[in-house]
């Protein structure tokens, strides 16, 4: 198991990184939770192998976090909140996917460059996966910039987060214990806001388009 | 025990009372007390480590040396005179129908929490810690951003927490750098994120990895410090939330922001041995003052102009730290004093203004001299203060910071003195014409709470006649703290 552990590790580093260009080609926005919380399924699975790997606890109990937060929780909290506002079985018009995904993969270039004279430098089994991390939150910021409504812009926004708790499990074996609850706790209290502010932008504007928000310009 | 647990178990606490009290009518008043005990700790804080130097308290995940005693006590007393000074203000909001009592309870408790989050920033010897805060910062106030509820406000609640959430991703991204730099010095097991034991290793820490990590964290808190092209977020929460939120986030919160940078820059100087930090910080610097000048004389609405002003000073001490040496490290420190403390004023002054004209377009208040002179004298002194005209310490600190520009970094200094001047006379057109000239205004139902705005200036004048050589061997131990 130990002999397999780098090649699963950067086979799971792959799929995170798919799965952020799945995100992005996505139109469905219950498809689209799915898909995010499949990237967390993923995640959780690199950080109990790391932690195996590596006889790490802190790795499982960081894991574990992301298994409460990512997979159960927030997406649980999103199917619930689009189901409340009826907008469950909405498809949204993207922009040109192909044009998108080729930008995409310019970035994931520019990622991996980047992180390379970095990454030669980790000592961690998966040192390697700098750039995946690094990719995966250029291709959240992406999604960002393409998407109009609401629930894909928070999608994208958590997406980025994941990139991030990668980065941290991948290269360094996860952060000190402490700053992780943090992060957690910054992540958890986040989502809930933007819960409260998704509802009062439907009451104000009738729709969760933030193309409606740009009247504050400077002129 | 040591005051430090005061200093951060009272705006916590308060936080807890306030969410269950906020909505009463003394709610004020428990708002003020519990700023006023913050205050005062901080003061016994500021004293101690006076007195028996830089502290590390509870397994060294606190750090108290002369640069962050300071800003607690600057953080700690504008969160006070700002309790005071929305006393008065948030009850006029609610005559007006603006406020609920739900509305209320979520303002003071977040007020609270607001203040605790910058003072754990602060005073937490944990990289990671100082992000956690700031993202917490960020959330504490984004609710308060969007408290009247109007199209704008939501709008510019949503694109803060957006802007500011992709930013301070950024930033993680750096820490997370960072320790991997600290991993390959210390090994697995002892690798750390607190600031202590990393300037204690600086100069083995890799360069690539630091420098790399520097870039992120730069733009990442430059976000939230408001540099250009990263500030669009900026005016837009801090015109569209109630005038004491503006006021605590133009003064304080952009502060936070520029201390997490100071201390990475201190390893990152460390780490290189080269000039490459401060000179991305001079680059942003520049920018961010002549572009905010320029985009400050397009202003409409007074608190956009004095949120474009925020940007522009920040800049300024931006470019000022990225000069380094002992002069300019010292006047980036007063110059971030005296604009958190006449800003912070202003606001106070503005707030009223807009009160009684009922908007915030500039060319629809007039003649404030004439209905409240306080008001209109308050305006007036701030502006000059903030405007940089002697004898207030935005002046010292400017003249400071010019004069070491000419000397060190020629070729900026006439970006420096055009941007000043266009903020210069595009500023007082404005306000000359509201504070002086006829008036339409009505009179407020209850008198505001001025003792504040003028104790401000006074503290602003002081600055910059003279300043006393205990608080003067303050800024000296903190601008050494920052180095070279």
């Amino acid at each position: 198991m130990i002999k397999f552990a780098p090649q699963l590790i950067n086979l799971f580093a792959t799929l995170i990184l798919l799965l952020s260009f799945a995100m992005i080609s996505q139109r469905r926005i219950v498809s689209l939770i799915n898909l995010f919380m499949m990237q967390g399924v993923a995640l959780v699975i690199t950080s109990f192998l790391l932690g195996y790997a590596t006889h790490q606890p802190d790795l499982y109990v960081s894991g574990g976090l992301t298994l409460v937060l990512k997979v159960i929780f927030i997406p649980w909290m999103l199917h619930r909140m689009i189901r409340k506002l009826n907008v469950r079985w909405d498809i949204e018009t993207l922009f040109n996917v192909p044009t998108t995904m080729l930008v995409g993969i310019a970035l994931v270039i520019f990622s991996f460059s980047l992180a390379l004279p970095v990454s030669r430098l980790s000592s961690s089994l998966a040192g390697g996966s700098l750039g995946i991390a690094l990719s995966c939150v250029m291709l959240s910021f992406l999604m960002l910039i393409t998407r109009s409504k609401a629930v894909p812009q928070v999608i994208g926004f958590l997406s980025m987060e994941n990139g991030l708790i990668f980065a941290a499990t991948a290269v360094t074996n996860g952060m000190p214990m402490i700053v992780e609850f943090g992060i957690a706790l910054d992540v958890l209290v986040g989502v809930l806001i933007l819960g409260v502010f998704m509802f009062q932008i439907r009451e104000k504007f009738d729709t969760l388009d933030i193309h409606h928000l740009e009247t504050l310009k400077e002129d | 025990m040591t005051p430090l647990f005061f200093v951060l178990g009272v705006p916590l606490l308060g936080g807890l009372v306030l969410a269950l009290t906020g909505h009463r009518t003394y709610a004020r008043d428990i708002n003020v007390t519990f700023s006023l005990l913050t205050f005062l700790s901080a003061c016994v804080l500021t004293v101690q480590v006076m007195d028996h130097g830089p502290q590390l308290v509870w397994h060294q995940q606190f750090y108290i040396d002369p640069l962050n005693v300071f800003l607690v006590t600057l953080t700690a007393f504008v969160g006070l005179t700002t309790a005071i000074f929305s006393r008065p203000y948030m009850r006029i909001e609610q005559d007006h129908g603006k406020m609920t009592p739900p509305r209320m309870r979520l303002y003071h408790s977040m007020y609270q929490l607001f203040s605790f989050t910058m003072l754990l920033g602060f005073t937490t010897n944990n990289l990671g810690i100082i992000w956690v805060a700031m993202e917490a910062a960020t959330l504490t106030t984004v609710l308060l951003v969007s408290v009247y509820r109007t199209t704008a406000s939501l709008e510019a609640a949503w694109k803060y927490f957006i802007l500011c959430g992709v930013g301070i991703a950024q930033a993680l991204f750096g820490t997370i750098l960072m320790y991997m730099a600290a991993e390959k010095v210390l090994g697995p097991e002892h690798a750390t994120l607190l600031w202590t034991s990393l300037n204690d290793i600086k100069g083995q820490l890799d360069p690539t990895i630091i420098s790399l990590a520097f870039v992120f964290l730069l733009i990442g808190y430059g976000t939230k410090i408001g540099l250009v092209p990263l500030h669009s977020w900026l005016p837009d929460a801090h015109a569209e939330g109630p005038t004491p939120v503006s006021a605590v986030l133009s003064g304080l919160l952009l502060n936070v922001a520029m201390y997490a940078v100071l201390r990475t820059k201190v390893l990152t100087d460390g780490a290189l041995g080269t000039a490459m930090a401060g000179q991305l910080m001079m680059g942003f610097g520049l920018l961010s003052v002549t572009v905010a000048a320029f985009f400050l004389s397009r202003q409409k609405d007074v608190k956009r102009m004095f949120s474009y002003s925020s940007i522009e000073h920040m800049g300024l001490i931006t470019f000022a730290f990225g000069m380094g040496g002992s002069l300019a490290n010292f006047a980036g420190l007063l110059h971030m004093t005296v604009h958190s403390l006449v800003k912070s004023a202003i606001f106070f002054t503005v707030g009223h203004a807009t009160q009684k004209a009922g908007t915030q377009v500039m060319s629809e208040i007039r003649g404030l001299i004439k209905v409240n002179p306080t008001v209109g004298w308050g305006l007036m002194l701030g502006v000059m203060a903030i405007l940089g005209m002697p004898p207030f310490g935005v002046f010292a600190s400017e003249f400071l910071i010019l004069t070491t520009a000419m000397r060190e970094q020629p070729w900026a200094a006439p970006f420096l003195f055009l941007a000043l001047g266009v903020a210069f006379a595009s500023i007082l057109i404005r306000v000359l014409p509201m504070v002086f000239g006829d008036s339409t205004l009505k009179p407020l139902a209850h008198p505001p709470a001025l003792i504040p705005v003028f104790l401000h200036l006074a503290l602003a004048l002081v600055l910059g006649l003279y300043i006393p050589s205990y608080l003067n061997g303050w800024y000296v131990q903190a601008a050494s703290m920052l180095g070279g």
